[in-house]
């Protein structure tokens, strides 16, 4: 290597990744109206920890909570509107996923002996004590519900078998009135970080989520009832994907450049085909929903689109957090608009200088 | 903590803005100490890592396991070969080698303009023609191994020897966890693992934790992390247990450069403005507090620095925010969708045919 070669500038003012910061497509009206970024950094290395959680654990927590939490509701609403067939589908399908998500968020701790310490407070401002709070009388009124979708035609017409079904429609309403808080409290538990392209998309991120338990209920709704039943679970599943896909547009739109870890690497797979799935899943509830095949394999289509979604957005999360632009450039714009509206030359309040007293 | 229904109210700072009494708001009586902090003045640090050798042995802090490559844990960025903080890292040593050619030093980067040099105020390097040691290497296979070529950066980011064409302005400082006012990993941990204690700081019980993970991505600092041994979270804890005894932090008391400054929060702070104010009138116009404004993102924090270029250059967020600042409205935007999902699996069930 010769002198010329030497660097010549710092070497972190070259620590930009040309693949993370990629020029934007014109006229979609960014957010952050930042040059290809030139920014600085300490060699380039993240500024945040990613989140340590396992994958698939949380991802598939996050489907099987939104396929839980909608469930619940279409089980109800079937039990209160005679359709045999969704009604045990959903309420079967529904304590599964509560099971099924408690098993990976048991799984997903890296001291999993200590799991109950998520219930020795109760804390407002954290996501994962409320969503303890929230799964956990969830699982046990789906649990109830679906001891009694089993007991029930088991049992005598009446006397103790009467008993059972009705407190099973009982907890089953039960049920559905925290399910679809099961469905949402998670784009909290995720967009609560200082994860950029989480935090940035909290406004998107409940609804997407909620389009994402409609589809994979409805898309489960589809797999489970006769073709009799299915009405419901077919228009569910179709306006999930639809809410779905829509928020997803419009999230990327106005995350600007924090948008750049869903349009790179396996994000970019993952959401491509989540919106492939949801819109064959979607046409397929639409035009085969009388024919018992088309209904199963549009409401497969649809759960797989909705748990794609979650991969997804698992995964643009851990680029955003390991990439150092996506803490500077905004916190850089944020900083330097804060100057414009304060007063030209300020300087921002973290440098601010403040002279002692009596200097 | 105690308020936070008026927090949700938006009749409280419990979870955004100026807080003059963290440990008051945490629940403890009038009687609790006062709150205390570090101050890192990173001017006169001399990089001997003193603090980060005192944090491990006080705090029986294992092996971090640091990555990049496998030779002899280098990493290639100057003299730092710790990497970041983490769950085994309390104190981290910055090592930043300002590079630039001569002359080109701009005012952006606090550079004279009529000479182009580095400021003073701190050692500026050049002028000593010293021979490059890298076009003596031989070419790998002719028996000597050019160690830089082994780095993941092919040596880029390492320790460079001065000629007369650079200057090199060395910045070195030694980063810790912040103790913010308002606390994202405290907020967030859904256990009570994290607490804040009667000092103003920030602890984890690691008796209590059980690895969740969740206070990870949420501090904006990037400090805290989850140790791969135990799976428990660890970071700083400003020596809990030596303030229980009156004796200050091991990281402070073994600072040779009187760097890391530790005592009373609102008497560091006001040590720390008149350093400023001395460091500006020096001409060191680039000097800068970070963390020292209770009206930034984080209320303040406990563990401040002054710096001597922008924050991100030593890997520090240049403008962070808490996560809880926006937590009310996410709680009602998670609401109100849970509500939508719920009418809209209701009103699937309208006029339907069977």
């Amino acid at each position: 290597m010769t002198q010329d070669s030497n660097p010549t500038e710092m070497p972190q003012r070259r620590g930009v990744d040309r693949d993370a910061v990629k020029p934007r497509r014109g006229g979609r009206g960014e957010q952050l109206q930042v040059p290809e970024a030139e920014f600085r950094s300490y060699y380039g290395r993240p500024i945040i920890k990613a989140p340590v959680w396992k994958n698939p654990d949380v991802p598939l927590y996050l489907f099987l909570g939104g396929l839980a939490g909608s469930s619940s509701v279409l089980a109800a609403m079937a039990a209160a509107t005679d359709r045999p067939t969704l009604r045990r589908g959903g309420r079967y399908v529904a304590v599964a996923g509560a099971m099924g998500g408690t098993v990976f968020l048991i799984h997903d701790l890296h001291r999993p002996s200590r799991f109950l310490h998520m219930l020795r407070v109760f804390k407002p401002t954290s996501p994962l004590s409320v969503g303890s709070w929230i799964l956990s009388p969830f699982a046990a009124f789906a649990t109830a519900t679906a001891a009694a979708e089993f007991l029930g035609p088991r049992l005598s017409e009446r006397g103790s078998g009467r008993f059972v079904r009705r407190a099973g429609d009982a907890s089953g309403v039960a049920a559905a009135v925290v399910g679809p808080a099961l469905a949402t409290y998670t784009a909290v538990l995720f967009s609560n970080t200082a994860v950029p392209t989480w935090h940035e998309a909290h406004r998107h991120l409940p609804v997407l989520f909620a389009g994402s338990a409609a589809a994979a209920g409805g898309g489960f709704g589809l797999v489970a009832s006769s073709v009799r039943d299915n009405e419901p679970a077919a228009r569910l599943g179709v306006l999930g994907a639809a809410v779905e896909l829509a928020t997803e547009q419009k999230m990327t739109r106005d995350l600007g450049m924090l948008a750049d870890v869903y349009e790179k690497g396996r994000a970019k797979t993952l959401m491509t085909a989540s919106k492939a799935c949801l819109v064959a899943g979607a046409v397929g509830a639409v035009l085969g929903r009388k024919r018992r095949w088309a209904a199963a394999l549009s409401g497969v289509a649809l759960m797989a689109g909705s748990a794609l979604t979650r991969f997804g957005v698992f995964d643009a999360g851990i680029a955003s957090a390991n990439d150092p632009a996506h803490i500077v450039v905004p916190q850089r714009e944020r900083i330097r608009r804060r100057e414009e509206a304060v007063q030209p030359g300020t300087t921002p309040p973290d440098r601010r200088y403040v002279p002692a007293a009596g200097s | 903590m105690t308020n936070v229904f008026d927090a949700f109210a938006g009749t409280d700072n419990a979870l955004y803005g100026p807080l003059p009494d963290p440990a008051a708001d945490a629940g403890f009586d009038a009687g609790h100490p006062k709150r205390v902090g570090f101050f890192t003045d990173t001017s006169v640090c001399i990089g001997c890592k003193a603090c980060e050798v005192a944090c491990k042995e006080w705090n029986l802090v294992p092996d971090d396991g640091t990555d990049a490559s496998d030779l002899y844990r280098l990493t290639g960025m100057s003299y730092d070969n710790t990497g970041d903080l983490g769950a085994s890292t309390w104190r981290h040593v910055a090592f930043i080698e300002d590079v630039r050619p001569h002359g080109s030093a701009t005012k952006a980067h606090g550079g004279d303009v009529t000479t182009g040099r580095i400021p003073s105020g701190l050692p500026a390097l050049g002028g000593g023609a010293l021979p490059s040691t890298r076009e003596t290497v031989p070419a790998p296979g002719g028996g000597t191994v050019d160690l830089l070529s082994l780095l993941p950066d092919d040596g880029a980011h390492g320790q460079q020897t001065p000629d007369d064409e650079r200057d090199v302005r060395w910045l070195m400082a030694s980063d810790v966890c912040k103790h913010c006012t308002h606390a994202g990993c405290l907020d967030n941990c859904p256990t009570g693992a994290l607490f804040r204690t009667e000092f103003g700081t920030v602890v984890v019980q690691d008796d209590i934790c059980n690895g969740c993970g969740y206070c990870v991505p949420s501090c904006p600092y990037g400090v805290i992390d989850v140790r791969g041994s135990d799976g428990g979270a660890h970071k700083c804890t400003l020596c809990y247990d030596r303030l229980g005894s009156g004796l200050e932090p091991a990281c402070a008391k073994a600072c040779p450069t009187q760097s890391i400054q530790f005592g009373d929060l609102d008497e560091l702070q006001a040590a720390a403005d008149a350093r400023l104010a001395e460091l500006h009138d020096r001409g060191v116009s680039e000097a800068r507090l970070y963390g020292r404004d209770e009206d930034d993102g984080v209320g303040g924090d406990g563990a401040f620095f002054l710096l001597l270029d922008e924050p991100e250059v030593y890997g520090l967020p240049p403008d962070p925010i808490v996560t809880t600042r926006d937590l009310p409205e996410m709680w009602r935007n998670a609401a109100l969708t849970a509500v939508g999902l719920g009418v809209a699996a209701v009103a699937a069930f309208w006029r339907g045919r069977r």
